[in-house]
């Protein structure tokens, strides 16, 4: 298959730990097949930081915990056909929506003046121009932007992400038997 | 103060016979004294009675009228449902707040009182209302409220605010209350007047076996909502071993929109006990519990004298009617402000001391029910029907009625009509009949059979009150061309998600999220994939849930998108490239705007 005809995929992590991609990894040698069927645009894994073209499928690791996230996640929106939440950052916020029950001055204070392991004398918050502001809580993909498929689990497992890319990509009915979306 | 607590709850306790079971007594008694029950009540309580002091602390903390830190001596509580908040809840609370210088669930420095929303009490035809401590108050206004609150500051005394008295019953000297039974259609069942005895003596003329198939024969079907067989029911209790057994009758009358069991208990409460009475009979019970909401808790004195000329009148004792052989005797199980305790299993729970969770069935309670032993739970009105039965004979009474629904059926009527009140119906009468009656006939839609009813547009109001049609315990709210369907669900939904028990993840978390759905599409934020995401949630709800109440309360969602499904589709739309519109990106960085004292660098301008 030539490389124009490739289905193109563009992924990114944003508020996730990385997990998910590192699970995305773990699919060993079947990477080749995978190369095989797409081409990869922007994303984390070739260090291509912006869009070169639209995309057949967008894969999107973590929720929006500050603004930068959302323009990101728009700008996959905008460039992805399909867009597939993957882990349970993206579906549900995961652990960083922790801190949604907390108000957010709490939450600088904690990390950064009061925490018991924080040394920070001068009591700064960091507040570059660079930083994105973060958001009043932490929001799940699909409630920023619409959102195809969810694909759970803290990671999902090579073999989940492995058999929906597959089944996506080769447009035949996704097969996940019970072991691949059970979680206890 | 340390031996003062210790003493009065040792009273209390031994007044129950240290017996667990009657924990629901022990702290509501406790309460009365103290208006709380703190942690140290609840060790002693746990000491005396001989159970887990957890077992204590979840108690207290499940039931919605007990509470671990002190409160005021005066609790306001103000019923907070769709009917009150048509009615003006909004103003009333508004000037109570105002009046007492207090929020919503707050108490006042001086300690004399406490604010609270509660569920539906049971007064939908006198909304507004609310209650001070037990005593009820009705038809506020803002008005009405300021007043209130100045006159019990000068008088401290609820009773005192009850200064016009209601129609009937609510008048007697063990009541007194405001309360009007707005009985506007007395049938040929429940409300026909009474000949004390009678049904009994026919009963006991007659072997068990018979009684049973007399409910048979007259098809009665229980008038709670679900519509099982009575007969049946009875038939299983009875075959389940010659052991213990109990009768219950269902008084905790929590769906909102519903009333018809206040009348009852304050008009035809004998009729009520007789027909207990001949299920003890009939199924071979020496025992009956009422389990009581709270928010009837002014019917009590009422109810207990009613018990009391039974007994004297050999209606109710170790020997009724003179017979040795058959000793029966009911005691009133007071409810602690749990909807959910209207599910019999929950109830049953309720009853022996315990939080109101409900249980798995099978097994059923007519196999196991109260303390283990087999239980017949029965509604109210249902047992009203036993009587009139007994008393007519079931051929007069399946005479009634239509084809699978005999007898006549009691209807809360509320909302937006002339008449309100209670209104009793044969069944098979139309919806239309029913509206024309109660002049609500203008309706855009009617609320049949309470939050997890159905929501009826005008085009259905040629269906039929009965089991076989639209089915119903008997709440009938009516909404005027002036309301927001979407308000309505919205409110249903907010009920659900604070009665849920919280013990199952599709319930606790289900109702959460349909609140929340409906609320964006109300709000003219929603897409149309959050209505195909409402029906999911509903469908998970429905098939996973524990008990009734999860498994029924998606209905009004589910029930307003198929008969008003345009009141969601013309308010949803998608959003500009594939964007939720229910996302604000300048409204979430707001907080860390005034943080870093500095504008986001992406709002304001186009995507």
């Amino acid at each position: 298959m030539g490389e124009n005809q490739k289905a193109r995929i563009a992924t990114t992590s944003l508020a996730g730990c990385f997990g998910c991609h590192m699970s995305l990894l773990d699919i060993d040698e079947r990477i080749l097949q995978l190369a095989e069927l797409v081409v990869f645009d922007k994303s984390p894994i070739n260090d291509i930081k912006q869009f070169t073209g639209r995309c057949d499928v967008g894969l999107i690791e973590g929720g929006c915990c500050n603004e930068h996230n959302v323009e990101v996640l728009r700008d996959f929106r905008k460039h992805c056909d399909i867009l597939i939440s993957i882990g349970d950052c993206a579906t549900m916020g995961g652990i960083p929506a922790l801190r949604n029950t907390v108000p957010l001055q709490e939450c600088l204070d904690e990390a950064y003046r009061d925490g018991p392991s924080v040394h920070n004398p001068s009591g700064m918050i960091p507040n570059d121009v660079e930083l994105p502001l973060i958001l009043d809580k932490v929001y799940p993909a699909h409630e920023v932007v619409k959102i195809d498929y969810h694909l759970p689990g803290c990671p999902p497992s090579a073999d989940t992400l492995w058999e929906a890319l597959v089944a996506l990509l080769t447009a035949k009915p996704v097969e996940l038997p019970y072991e691949l979306v059970k979680y206890d | 103060m340390h031996d003062d607590v210790e003493s009065t709850v040792q009273r209390i306790c031994q007044s129950y016979d240290n017996d667990g079971r009657r924990l629901m007594d022990i702290v509501t008694d406790l309460h009365r004294e103290y208006g709380c029950v703190d942690p140290e009540a609840m060790d002693l309580i746990a000491r005396c009675v001989n159970v887990p002091r957890l077992r204590v602390q979840s108690l207290v903390s499940f039931y919605s009228f007990y509470a671990e830190a002190p409160r005021g001596r005066i609790v306001i509580r103000l019923s907070d449902d769709v009917i009150d908040r048509m009615h003006g809840y909004d103003r009333v609370a508004a000037a109570f707040c105002d009046e007492l210088g207090i929020g919503m669930g707050e108490t006042t420095a001086d300690g004399l009182f406490t604010l609270e929303r509660t569920a539906c009490i049971g007064m939908c035809d006198q909304a507004p209302a609310g209650l001070v401590n037990d005593v009820v108050i009705t038809h506020l206004s803002s008005d009405k409220a300021r007043q209130i609150v100045q006159d019990l500051r000068r008088h401290g005394d609820p009773h005192q605010l009850v200064t016009s008295l209601g129609d009937g019953e609510n008048g007697c000297d063990l009541i007194h209350s405001m309360v009007r039974n707005n009985l506007r259609k007395a049938g040929s069942v429940i409300f026909s007047p009474i000949n004390r005895g009678e049904a009994i003596r026919k009963a006991l003329s007659i072997s068990p076996q018979e009684v049973i198939r007399a409910m048979k024969t007259a098809r009665l079907r229980g008038r709670g909502g679900a519509g099982f067989p009575a007969g049946m029911k009875w038939e299983f209790a009875r075959g389940a071993g010659d052991g213990q057994k109990y009768i219950l009758c269902n008084a905790d009358e929590g769906e909102p929109g519903t009333f018809k069991d206040r009348v009852i208990l304050t008009e035809r409460a004998d009729r009520v006990f007789a027909g207990m009475t001949i299920a003890g009979y009939a199924i071979g019970a020496s025992e009956g519990i009422m389990y009581l909401r709270a928010e009837y808790a002014y019917l009590k004195p009422h109810l207990e004298d009613v018990l009391r000329r039974r007994r004297i009148d050999g209606l109710l004792g170790e020997t009724v009617l003179g017979r040795n052989e058959f000793a029966f005797d009911i005691r009133i199980q007071i409810g602690a402000g749990a909807y959910v305790c209207g599910e019999e299993t929950a109830l049953i729970s309720s009853c022996e001391g315990k939080r109101g969770d409900p249980m798995t069935r099978p097994p059923f309670p007519a196999q196991k029910g109260y303390n283990g032993c087999p239980t017949v739970i029965n509604n109210v009105e249902t047992l009203c029907c036993v009587t009139k039965i007994m008393e007519e004979g079931p051929a007069t009474f399946s005479d009634c009625g239509s084809d699978q629904s005999s007898g006549t059926k009691l209807l809360s009527i509320s909302g937006d009509c002339k008449r309100a009140g209670v209104y009793e119906f044969p069944f098979g009468t139309t919806l239309r009949e029913v509206l024309n009656e109660c002049g609500g006939l203008e309706a855009q839609a009617v609320q049949v059979g309470g939050p997890s009813g159905k929501m009826v547009s005008p085009a259905d109001f040629d269906r039929k009150i009965c089991f076989e049609d639209l089915a119903t315990g008997g709440s009938v709210m009516v909404f005027g061309p002036q309301r927001n369907i979407l308000d309505i669900v919205h409110g249903f939904m907010d009920f659900f998600v604070d009665e849920s028990c919280g013990y199952c993840t599709p319930c606790r978390v289900g109702n959460v999220l349909l609140k929340q759905l409906v609320e964006r599409v109300r709000d003219g934020s929603g897409e149309p994939d959050d209505l195909d995401q409402m029906r999911r949630i509903a469908g998970t709800m429905k098939a996973t849930s524990r008990c009734g109440l999860g498994q029924t309360s998606s209905n009004p969602v589910m029930s307003t998108l198929t008969t008003f499904e345009t009141e969601y589709t013309d308010r949803v739309q998608d959003g500009p490239d594939g964007q939720r519109r229910g996302f604000d990106l300048a409204e979430s960085v707001k907080a860390a705007e005034s943080i870093a004292g500095r504008p986001s660098v992406h709002t304001g301008q186009d995507d």
